[in-house]
C-alpha cells in the first residue's frame, strides 16, 4: 500500500512538471528505448506530431478511453503508415497496432485500453516518409472500493 | 416497521460520528413518529440514479449508444427474442411480438406477484418461467449470457420510464422481507445496506463515492467485471463486501431485496443497459 | 453462440467526405493472467487482428495484444471515394472469425 501511495505522490509532483518531465523520461528509459527500436528498427523516434488523448484520472483500469491523433495530411504521398500504443508498465507493453493510410482521411483512432497501473501510454507513427513520431500521456489509474472476491 | 434496534444500532457507529450520534437519534426518533403516524413509508428525498455519482468518461460512456459496451447484450437478446427454443418451437416473439411495443414499461413495474403461483418474480424469473411453462425449454442459469442478455433487452424497453414499483396486499410481505434485510447488519463487517447507501451515499470509500444503491439501470455493464451482469451479482457483491454470507443468485432473499429496493427508486428512470465502474 | 459485433457506418456520404467508421465487438479479450474460479489461468484468448476493407482494398488493419479493453470497440476514418461495401473480419487466438458488413452510397 505504501509502496502505491508513494508513487502516487510521486507521479502527482511528476504533473506538475509534466513536460520537462516528459522529454527527460523519454530520453532516459532503458525500457523503451529498448522497445522503441524493436517497433522501428533503430531509427530515431522523435517527440511530436502525435496526440495521446486520454482522462488523466482513469475510472477504472480495464478500460480507460484512448483517442491517437497524428498530425498529417494523408495523402498518398503524405501519410501515416502505423500507430503502434505502448504501456509500459503493462505485463505485455505493446497494446495495439493499427495500419493506416491515404484512404484513412484522418489519421485518427479511438479505442479502449487496459492499463495495469499508472504510467505513460505511449503512441508511435510510422510516417510515409520513413519518419517516426511519438506523444504520450500520463494515466492515474485509482482503485475500487468494493471489488468482487 | 423500521426495525426496533436500528436506533440502538446508531449509537455503534464509528467513533468519528459520536458527536452527531445525539441529533442522529432524535431525527431518527422524530422519523421513527412520523413512520407510526402515516403507518406507511417514511417519506424520502428525490432519489439520485448510481449515474450522478459516475464520472465524465462513465456517464459519456452509458449515453453513447454505440459505445455502451451493454449495448452488446442487448443486441443479442434481440437476436434471441425471435430464435424458436425448447420443444414448443416457440420463440418470445412468437407470444409476445414485438418487445419495443409489449415489453415497455414491463421491467419499471418488476418485481411482480405472479397471478399464476402467488411467487413473486423479477424480469430474470419471469424469463425462466416463460421458457418452462410456454416454451418448454429449460431455465436458464442465472448470470447466463442468455438470461443476461434477455433481460437487458427486455428491461430495455423500459429506458426512460420512470420505475414505479407498487406496494400492495400480494407483495406486501416480500416488501417487509426486503426491508428487513436492507437494515439488517451483517457479516464480520457488522453493516446493513443502509449504512452506505443511505447514511453515507454521496461520500467517499477509497477512490469512490458511494451511491444510493438504486437497481434502475441493471443489468448494467461494469468497468470492473469486464461484462454486463445483472442487479442479483452486484447486491451478492455488496455481501462480499461486508463479508456476509451471500445468498444464491434469484434467491428468495434477493428478488425481495430487489423489490425494496424498486420501492426506493420510485421515480427514478430506468437506464438498461447502465454503465458502471 | 458466435461473437456478436455492431458496426456503425454512415449509409451515404459525398464523394471526398472522411466519414467515421465504428465496431464494437463481443469478447472477453482474455488476457492469459486471469485465474478461474479453481485458480487455474484462463488461456490467453484475444481478438488479434481486424480488417476492414473497402470495396476489395484493405483501408484499415489492427493487430491487438491482451492491453486492449473486454469487449473491444474502435472507431477510425475512411475517404468516402465510391458507393460500396465495407466487409469488416476479426480472428481470435483460438481461430474463430467473425465478419460484418456494410454498404454505403456515395454522392457527387
Amino acid at each position: 500500500m505504501s509502496a502505491d501511495r508513494r508513487r502516487f505522490l510521486i507521479s502527482c509532483s511528476a504533473m506538475a512538471v509534466a513536460p520537462i518531465w516528459t522529454v527527460a523520461h523519454a530520453q532516459h528509459n532503458p525500457q523503451r528505448e529498448a522497445l522503441l527500436r524493436e517497433i522501428t528498427g533503430g531509427v530515431e523516434v522523435r517527440i511530436g506530431r502525435v496526440v495521446v488523448d486520454t482522462p488523466p484520472l482513469a475510472d477504472n483500469g480495464h478500460s480507460v478511453p484512448l483517442r491517437v491523433v497524428v498530425d498529417s495530411p494523408m495523402t498518398a504521398t503524405d501519410h501515416v503508415r502505423r500507430i503502434t500504443v505502448l504501456a509500459e508498465r503493462n505485463p505485455r507493453p505493446v497494446v495495439a497496432s493499427y495500419r493506416l493510410g491515404p484512404h484513412s482521411g484522418r489519421a485518427e483512432i479511438t479505442t479502449r485500453i487496459r492499463l495495469a497501473d499508472i504510467q505513460d501510454v505511449v503512441a508511435v507513427a510510422e510516417l510515409s516518409d520513413g519518419n517516426w513520431w511519438m506523444g504520450s500521456a500520463h494515466v492515474i489509474v485509482t482503485e475500487l472500493a468494493c471489488l468482487e472476491g | 416497521m423500521i426495525p426496533a434496534n436500528a436506533a440502538a444500532n446508531a449509537l455503534r457507529w464509528p467513533s468519528a460520528v459520536d458527536c452527531g450520534v445525539r441529533k442522529l437519534l432524535v431525527s431518527f426518533c422524530g422519523l421513527l413518529l412520523a413512520v407510526n403516524a402515516v403507518a406507511a413509508e417514511p417519506p424520502r428525498p428525490q432519489p439520485k440514479s448510481g449515474l450522478s455519482y459516475a464520472g465524465a468518461d462513465v456517464r459519456a460512456l452509458q449515453a453513447d449508444d454505440f459505445g455502451n459496451p451493454g449495448m452488446l447484450w442487448v443486441a443479442r437478446g434481440e437476436k434471441l427474442w425471435n430464435i424458436p427454443t425448447g420443444r414448443s418451437g416457440k420463440s418470445c416473439a412468437s407470444c409476445h411480438r414485438e418487445a419495443p411495443a409489449s415489453m415497455k414499461g414491463v421491467a419499471a413495474r418488476y418485481p411482480r406477484i405472479d397471478a399464476g403461483d402467488k411467487t413473486l418474480l423479477n424480469i430474470e424469473g419471469r424469463i425462466n418461467q416463460c421458457r418452462e411453462r410456454h416454451q418448454e425449454a429449460g431455465a436458464l442459469a442465472y448470470e447466463s449470457e442468455e438470461l443476461l442478455a434477455l433481460t437487458a433487452y427486455a428491461a430495455h424497453q423500459s429506458r426512460h420510464l420512470p420505475v414505479q414499483a407498487e406496494i400492495n396486499e400480494a407483495n406486501r410481505a416480500h416488501f417487509e422481507r426486503g426491508r428487513e434485510t436492507y437494515y439488517r447488519r451483517q457479516g464480520q463487517m457488522n453493516l446493513a445496506c443502509t449504512h452506505c447507501h443511505e447514511r453515507n451515499a454521496g461520500r467517499k470509500l477509497l477512490a469512490d463515492t458511494i451511491s444510493e444503491g438504486h437497481g434502475n439501470a441493471y443489468p448494467v455493464y461494469r468497468l470492473e467485471w469486464q461484462s454486463a451482469g445483472s442487479l442479483h451479482r452486484r447486491l451478492r457483491a455488496c455481501y462480499f463486501g461486508v463479508r456476509a454470507e451471500q445468498p444464491a443468485a434469484g434467491s428468495a432473499e434477493l428478488v425481495d431485496l430487489e423489490l425494496y429496493l424498486a420501492s426506493r427508486a420510485r421515480g427514478l428512470p430506468v437506464e438498461t443497459p447502465g454503465v458502471r465502474r | 453462440m458466435s461473437m456478436l459485433a455492431r458496426i456503425q457506418v454512415p449509409a451515404q456520404a459525398r464523394r471526398g467526405d472522411i466519414i467515421p467508421i465504428r465496431i464494437a465487438i463481443q469478447h472477453p479479450m482474455e488476457t492469459g493472467y486471469r485465474p478461474d474460479n479453481f485458480g487455474r489461468r484462463i488461456t490467453k484468448n484475444v481478438i488479434n487482428t481486424l480488417t476492414c476493407r473497402y470495396n476489395g482494398v484493405e483501408v484499415f488493419r489492427a493487430e491487438m495484444g491482451s492491453g486492449v479493453s473486454a469487449n473491444p470497440q474502435l472507431q477510425f476514418y475512411v475517404r468516402a471515394d465510391s458507393s460500396g461495401e465495407f466487409v469488416f473480419d476479426w480472428v481470435d487466438d483460438s481461430g474463430e472469425r467473425g465478419s460484418e458488413r456494410a454498404a454505403l452510397a456515395v454522392s457527387g
